[in-house]
Formats: C-alpha cells, structure tokens, sequence
C-alpha cells in the first residue's frame, strides 16, 4: 500500500479520524443498545471537543474497552473492529443478536481530499449509523430490557466472526467512506430467527432459549474480551470520573445492584403492571380496612420502598352514617411478607385485606370520648355503676328525641341535654323501649355543657342541618302562589302610579 | 447539473401519517443538515455541533433519530400538518410529499433569483382504512418494518456520496443553507406536496381538465 501518496500531516489526520472514528461508533452502538432514548443537544458554536461535529456523549467505560481492544492499532485492512450485541436472560442462556463491523478493503481514492472531505463524510456515516441502530431488531428487544433479560456487548479487533448469530442473519451496510489508503465500511449483521417471533413472544417464553443450540460454538479465537452490559447511563457533561460497572461478566444478578437508573426499573415494573386494587365495598356493620401497597423503585439497589397508598377506611357504624375523617392514630398494616420477596412485591401489588380484630382495635373502636354521653350529674345515676353505662338505652332519649337521627325543627327547640338536665324523669317515662338502638348524646370535644343553654353542642345540631326552604315547602309555595296571584293586580296598580320614578331610574342608567 | 431524484412509497393508516413522514423527512434532515458555520478570517470557517435525539411513534411501532432542533422540527410539523390536512380525514386517499434541496443563484435584475434542485425526495402516500383492532395492531408493527425498510433505503443513497453542493464562502451561503435557525444548519429545502383522489388523478390535472374544457366551450 503506496502511502507515500499521502502527505505526512494528511497521514496522520488520517489516522486521528479513523481512530476516533471507530471511538465514536461503538459509542453510539452500545448507547443505541442502553435501553433509553438518547438526546443530546446542538451547539451554534463548537466546543473543539466534538468529534465530527455531532454530540456524541463519551461512556469512559466503552472507551476504554474500545481502546483495550485496539491495543494501540487501528482499523485497517484485515483488521476489523467488530461490536458485537447479545442478549443474556435472567437465566443464564445468551444469544447473539448483531454485529457491527468496521472494516477497511483495498479500494483506495486517491484524490480525495482528508482534511475536509473525508472528515464530512465519517461525519455522515456516523449519522447514518444513528438512523440505523433504531431501526434493526435489536433495538426494541434492547428498549425492553430488564428483569428478564439484558443486552451485553463485546469488542474484539480483528477477523468478523458471525457464525453466532445463527442461520439466516442479515446484513445492512450503513455506508462507505473512500479514504487515500482504502475504503472504510461500516456495517451490520443480524440474526433473524427473532424477525419470525414478535417481541413480545420472545420475552415470555423463556424456555426458546434452549431450543438455539447454534451458539454453543466453540470459538476458536484467543482474543475473546468479556460481556459488557450494555445497561448503565453515560456520565453528566460535567463528570470527568465515572463510577461505572466493573468489568464482570455476569450481570444478570447485578443489574439490580449497579445503580440502575430509574427508567429501567419501572421499565421493568412496566412488564406486570401494577393492579389496581379497588377497595373492597366496605360494610357499614364489620368496617375492613384495604391497604394497597406498590413497591417504588428506590434510587439504588433494586429494594423497593413499601409505601401504604390510599388507605380506605371502613364505615363508622353509627346508625349509618360513614365517617370520613380517618382517625389520627392509622396504623398502616405492615405485613410480615413485605421482607421476604422484595422483588415479587416490587413487580405486584399486595392488596392486604386486614380483618377487624388484627389491626382494627386501635382504629375503629368507637372514642368513648367523642361520642359517648357523658352521664349528666343527675340523670343516669342509678346506671353510673353499670360497665359501658353510657351505651345502656335510656328511657327518656328515644329515637324521634335524638337530634342525630331527626334535624331539630327550629332554634327555639330545647336540647335533650337540657331536657335531661331540667326534667329529670318529667318526660316520656317508660321502660327501655328500644333495646336494638343505643342512645347517643352527641357531645362536641373539649366544650363544657353545663354552663350556657346555647352551647357547642347545641349550636352544631340545631345548625346542623339547614331548615327547609319556606318557598319549597308545598303548602306554603301553594299558599304564597295563591295570594301571589291575588296580589298581583294591587302592585301592578302601584306599579302604575309610580311609573314616572321608574322611567327617572331608567334614565340615569343610560 | 442534473437532479438526482429519489422516491419512497408507504402505505399507512389514517393517523400514522404524520408520524410516518417525519420519520422518513428528519432522516433525511438528519444527513442534510450541519452545525451553524462561523466564517474567521483567511476564509476559514468552523462548524457548530449537531445533537440528535430518539423520537418515539405513539401509533406505529417505530423510533427514529431527528437533529435537536425545535425550530426544525416546528417547521417540518407545520409542512406534514398541511399535508395532513389536505389530504383529509380518515378516508382513503393518495398523497405525495416532497422534500426538495436546493441552491439559489442569483440573477442580475429584474430576474429574480433562480431555485435549482439538485436532490428531490418523493414520499408517496397511501391511506389505507382499517375495519378492526387486529387489523390496526398488525398495521403498527408492519408500517414500523417498513418504515424500517425505507430509512435503510435513505441511508443507502445518502452513502452513495452523489452531488453535494460546494462549501460556499461567507457571501455565498444563504445561497446553499438556511442560515435562519439558531441551532443547526440545513441546506435549503422546501416541502410540497400534492394531493390525488381516490380516483388517481391528481388535484391539478382535474383543474386543468376543467379550464380546457371551459375554453373550449
């Protein structure tokens, strides 16, 4: 090969772009195979850092490992740089899926121009190898990597070697780039077996792993570098050092562990979705609480964090009506299996239906304090000895008594309290009619009864509901109606008389 | 210098039009747009950086790479939203858009400037009607294919390394880019498109159809 041709600024411009050439396209290879959307932005005024003026982010550790195989030489005729892409699963079998090759044949041009023209045209190959990366089927097995399986890649200098990828592979060429000392190709070769299974088949049924006995090929070359995965994020603009995986070849266990980032973990939450839980219809009589837990992607490790979502309380029975305020002191149930299978928990939702008399007793006991009638100073003394007293029925508090079944009708009704207080017995005597229901006074927290006639208590029933209104009561609408019509001619007459204030009004509105 | 003139075909449905034609026209963009130049002195000039970005298709099974440029891509919306709009709503229908780069030469006065083509893209579009949910399922993942198909088509002619316009000096590169947006630096292109009846014929033929017919009268 004649390179005397070549000037020696031109030579060595030659071999600056082709190193860095070959740097950026596995950058791109193995960033189009991470999993996520890759975004980078343009610049107006070039920083001198950007290889062939696209913004290609640099991942140190591919770099490196790009650089290590290489050993110093460059791409060249017989020496081929080759990326290969393959997927491993959680259960240890792998596969080859692609593999890019950067090869170098003996067809030169001459005439053509380093400096300017071959560095345009690596510029639009490599965008080329962008538009292309999407678009062969690694790249949606590649997006839904995960749990089940990840995507590894490995590369070695030297002859292509593509008897992995089974029968059938495919090659796209990406393009060409004629240089003085031959022609650069770019391009790829893909299995196919997985064109013939959609995707979604291929992640569930595992066991089609086995059945591919094609790769089980004893490879008969020394330089074999080991798996990467190709699963961690490309370092900040600003970060220099890069705390990234260390070079292991099992990464099926670790994939957890190596800081994912959180994409991928719901990616993954995203292949069971979460259910929903829909509280389950609550009883007003036996209240059940309905916990729903989701596991949350913790920032590292795979841990979730189990967080109670939306608890929902059971129905406080009190002659039906269902209380909505939950009480201060929710215990939200824990159960003892949240330790156990982190992971399965973290992909499902555990609806925990927790029955009453677990966790129930500190939260829907009734607050004897809130809503029990305190025994009056005279009223219940003979029941004052009597456990649960308050909850005994009283003979002179029945139903149609109890503000908190009927509104009172108006203001000027006077409480039962203070009926209880000021006719001891004078009213409805009787036995204890109603054994079904238990009479509750309603007593506000923290207010006295003893003192005003107009207290807490008292103001919240008699407000409580609002009176009906006198115009949508019947016989009074009809009434109203009646005298309304009857009415009617008087304040037209009136109406007529002062017809000149109403047109003196009328004008100062114009 | 001749034009070199290149024609894609796709069929898709009603609502993957628009995804399906900016995928295949930020490819192309993508390979014929570079950073922003900024001419020193000596007539030396320095390229801007392009950045790129993955874009998701909602209704076909497909991601493809466009440059990051909002103006850009506001302005290829708007040029595939007309198309969109033209070609009407959910009936079946043929439509061809074509992105076209080219140069200006000026002219002496009163001729105005001349527009010369030298690179034509033709995107011919086929709106198909589904019946069904199966139907529409197998219609993402087989317009994704095919999608797939013709950028490997695009990358295939941009690699032959066929005409490209000479880098213009500094007083000449309004006449080869757009130098309008901040962020990169396309070359001059335009978008048209016409629109053909289910009938097949197109739009203008009918027209001038219609006009002969009234002249002959």
């Amino acid at each position: 090969m004649m390179d005397s041709d070549l000037s020696p600024q031109d030579k060595k411009d030659l071999d600056k772009f082709i190193k860095f050439f070959a740097l950026k396209t596995v950058q791109v290879i193995v960033q189009a195979r991470l999993g996520e959307k890759v975004c980078t932005r343009s610049l107006s005024s070039p920083t001198g850092s950007d290889w062939f003026n696209l913004a290609i982010k640099d991942i140190p550790e591919v770099t490196h490992e790009a650089k290590k195989a290489l050993s110093g030489q460059l791409p060249g005729i017989g020496r081929s740089m080759c990326v290969e892409i393959s997927l491993k699963t959680s259960e240890g079998d792998s596969m080859e899926l692609e593999t890019w090759c950067l090869e170098m044949n003996e067809k030169c041009d001459k005439d053509i121009k380093v400096s300017y023209t071959v560095y345009n045209r690596l510029s639009l190959l490599l965008k080329s190898l962008l538009a292309i990366t999407r678009v062969t089927p690694a790249y949606k097995l590649s997006r839904k990597q995960g749990h089940d399986y990840v995507i590894l890649y490995r590369i070695y200098f030297g002859e292509v070697q593509l008897t992995g990828l089974g029968e059938g592979f495919q090659t796209v060429r990406v393009g060409v780039v004629g240089t003085p000392i031959g022609t650069i190709t770019l391009s790829c070769a893909y299995r196919t077996n997985l064109a013939f299974m959609s995707t979604r088949q291929f992640e569930r049924t595992a066991p089609i792993m086995g059945i591919i006995i094609d790769h089980f090929v004893e490879r008969p070359f020394g330089n074999m570098g080991h798996m990467h995965p190709c699963n961690y994020r490309a370092p900040g603009e600003d970060e220099g050092a890069y705390n990234g995986v260390e070079d292991s070849q099992e990464v099926c266990t670790t994939s957890f562990s190596t800081s994912p980032p959180s994409q991928l973990y719901c990616s993954r939450l995203s292949y069971q979705p979460p259910d929903f839980c829909h509280p389950s219809t609550l009883n007003a009589a036996d209240p059940h609480q309905v916990t729903t837990q989701m596991g949350i992607p913790g920032k590292e490790g795979g841990v979730p964090q189990q967080v109670p979502v939306q608890p929902c309380h059971g129905a406080q029975a009190e002659h039906g009506r269902v209380s909505s305020c939950p009480p201060a002191d929710h215990v939200p149930a824990t159960p003892s299996s949240s330790g156990e299978d982190a992971e399965t928990s973290s992909r499902s939702v555990e609806v925990k239906s927790v029955s009453p008399c677990d966790v129930l007793e500190t939260t829907f006991t009734r607050k004897v304090g809130a809503f029990v009638n305190k025994p009056g100073t005279q009223v219940t003394t003979a029941s004052l000895d009597l456990p649960f007293a308050a909850f005994a029925p009283r003979a002179y508090d029945l139903e149609e008594n109890d503000p908190m079944v009927q509104p009172p009708e108006s203001p000027a009704t006077s409480s039962p309290l203070q009926g209880s207080l000021h006719s001891q017995g004078s009213g409805e005597s009787g036995g204890p009619a109603q054994d079904d229901f238990v009479m509750v006074d309603f007593k506000p927290a923290f207010s006295k009864d003893d003192l005003l006639p107009m207290d807490l208590g008292t103001f919240y029933r008699e407000f409580q509901n609002p009176p009906q209104l006198a115009s949508l009561t019947i016989d009074v609408s009809s009434q109203s109606m009646a005298e309304d019509l009857d009415s009617l001619p008087e304040k037209l007459a009136v109406y007529e008389k002062n017809i000149d204030e109403f047109d003196a009004f009328v004008d100062t509105l114009q | 210098m001749n034009c070199r003139s290149e024609a894609l075909e796709v069929s898709v449905e009603g609502r993957q039009v628009d995804e399906a034609m900016l995928a295949l026209l930020h490819t192309i963009l993508l390979h014929r747009s570079t950073g922003k130049f900024h001419y020193k002195k000596e007539g030396t000039y320095s390229i801007g950086t392009v950045g790129t970005q993955d874009i998701d298709c909602d209704f076909i099974d497909f991601s493809f790479v466009r440059v990051s440029s909002d103006e850009l891509d506001r302005a290829i919306r708007k040029a595939v939203g007309e198309f969109k709009d033209a070609m009407g709503n959910g009936t079946d229908g043929m439509g061809q858009i074509s992105l076209e780069f080219y140069q200006k030469k000026k002219s002496r006065w009163p001729f105005s400037d001349e527009c010369i083509p030298w690179e034509v893209w033709s995107i011919k579009v086929n709106v198909v009607n589904l019946a069904n949910e199966q139907e529409r399922q197998i219609c993402r993942e087989k317009v994704g294919e095919k999608l797939g198909e013709k950028v490997i088509n695009i990358v295939e002619v941009i690699n032959r390394h066929e005409y490209l316009p000479k880098m213009p000096t500094q007083s000449e590169v309004d006449n080869v880019f757009d130098t309008s947006l901040k962020d990169v630096q396309p070359y001059l292109y335009k978008i048209n498109f016409q629109i053909t009846d289910t009938l097949g014929t197109s739009v203008s033929t009918t027209m001038r159809r219609l006009i002969k017919d009234t002249l002959a009268l």
